[in-house]
């Protein structure tokens, strides 16, 4: 199956059937739930115990809206599907709904807001689903009223799942445009399923540096090829500033085994008369960082 | 929709300046129990739109819920009275059917099952 963004726009691929799955699958309702209580742990909102007023970029069902009823939040919910919304009336959703297309803005008074999670909705503003839409001008139009509408030092979490490394450059840009400072926290980052990526935002001036967490299974821990167990232990989480000069971005870049390891492993596997793919210039040639 | 949401949410149509408060047609209400919490109230009400938040409650027919004009913020300590009211007008009071209104513009965003449509028409982008 292709990727969903690629299917239909988001609207129209979150249909009644789509959105049933959402009270059905207990698969889905518990990743919904672990990604949400991920997201509202890099939160990191102060541990008084005070609800705060929270913002869930895609809503749809309410089940990541539901972690943050049952740590005390009160949420305002957006989302374009009305199918899913009526899921979320369905379950009784504690927070405020709006059917909205986040790509139009967010259309917050400045300053409101104590913090914002969005569970694998953002990637959907990175494909053009109508000859008007512009991914660059929807992003920007998101993640400036997101930043204006949060309260200063407050933050964003956006796990997101990106197609390739242009599309997570895409969306980092446009939220470092707006203001944000922030970087990728990447848990699980040697397991292809359990693998999930959040975008990590502070509006206003931050201290990133010294707070972003790490992510979790970074060490290994759930490693299932032996083989790789010699890899360089990679330091998964990136840190973005705007307010520094931009090659240092590419901070922290992963060290490969290089070409020349991975030629003569090539040539190994054609003498043990394997079926290898030709030497060009693309082998083993450097990867960006991308989530 | 609760008061808590109109108070934050503004017109987004592109090129209006105005779309504060946004007007409120409630034909349909209903009032829901929500847990009480006075620090969640102090720590929001610096935030309020005081006198959006008088205009919405009186548009759902509660014209003495609220003090007209924003108190001091020494009633929150001081008086329980003043945190139930606040906390009923913001949190417990929802509008089901009805619209939002913007101010410049007089667009109409419409509520339905507790629900504003605020999805913008192409030419409002
Ligand atoms: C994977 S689902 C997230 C489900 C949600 N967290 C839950 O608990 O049910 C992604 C959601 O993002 C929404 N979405 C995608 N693009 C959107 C947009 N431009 N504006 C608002 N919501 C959008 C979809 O309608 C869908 O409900």
């Amino acid at each position: 199956m292709p990727r969903p963004e690629l299917q239909a726009p988001p609207e129209i691929f979150y249909n009644e059937t789509e959105a049933r799955k959402y009270t059905t699958s207990s698969r889905i309702i518990e990743v919904q739930a672990r990604i949400s209580t991920r997201a509202l742990e890099l939160l990191n909102l102060p541990s008084d115990g005070i609800p705060r007023l929270l913002l869930d970029i895609g809503c749809g069902s309410g089940l990541s809206g539901e972690t943050l009823s049952e740590n005390g939040h009160h949420w305002i919910g957006y989302d374009i599907s009305q199918s899913m919304l009526n899921i979320a009336l369905e379950r009784e959703a504690e927070g405020d709904l709006l059917l909205s297309d986040v790509g139009q803005g967010l259309g917050m008074r400045p300053g409101v807001i104590d913090g914002a999670i969005s569970i694998s909705a953002v990637q959907w503003l990175c494909y053009a689903d109508k000859s008007s839409h512009e991914p660059r001008a929807r992003l920007k139009a998101f993640f400036g009223s997101l930043y204006r509408c949060l309260a200063r030092g407050a933050r964003a979490v956006l796990q997101l799942y990106s197609e390739n490394m242009d599309q997570s450059e895409m969306i980092m840009k446009a939220a470092m445009r707006a203001g944000f400072a922030g970087g990728v926290v990447v848990d699980y980052p040697h397991s292809t399923k359990a693998r999930k990526a959040y975008l990590v935002l502070t509006c206003g001036p931050s201290s990133m540096q010294t707070s972003l967490p790490k992510g979790k299974g970074e060490d290994c821990e759930d490693c299932s090829d032996g083989d790789e167990s010699d890899d360089d232990n990679s330091e998964t989480v990136g840190i973005y500033d705007r307010h520094r000069p931009t090659k240092r971005l590419k901070l922290n870049k992963k060290k490969g085994k290089g070409k020349a390891w991975l030629l003569k492993k090539k040539e190994q596997m054609r003498n043990k008369g394997y079926t290898v793919p030709p030497d060009t210039k693309y082998t083993g040639r450097k990867r960006k960082n991308h989530f | 929709m609760r008061l808590l949401t109109h108070n934050m949410l503004a017109c987004n149509i592109k090129g209006v300046t105005n779309g504060y408060p946004l007007g409120l047609e409630a034909e349909k209400w209903v009032e829901k129990e929500v847990d009480f919490n006075a620090d969640f109230l102090r720590g929001v009400f610096p935030k309020i739109e005081w006198r959006a938040l008088v205009g919405a409650a009186r548009a759902l027919g509660f014209p003495d819920l609220l003090p007209e004009d924003a108190p001091d913020p020494s009633v929150l300590s001081s008086s329980d009275d003043f945190l139930r009211r606040f906390h009923r007008a913001l949190l417990e009071l929802h509008v089901e059917e009805g619209a939002l209104v913007c101010p410049e513009t007089g667009r109409r965003f419409p509520i339905s099952k507790g629900i504003p449509n605020m999805l913008l028409h192409e030419d409002e982008v």
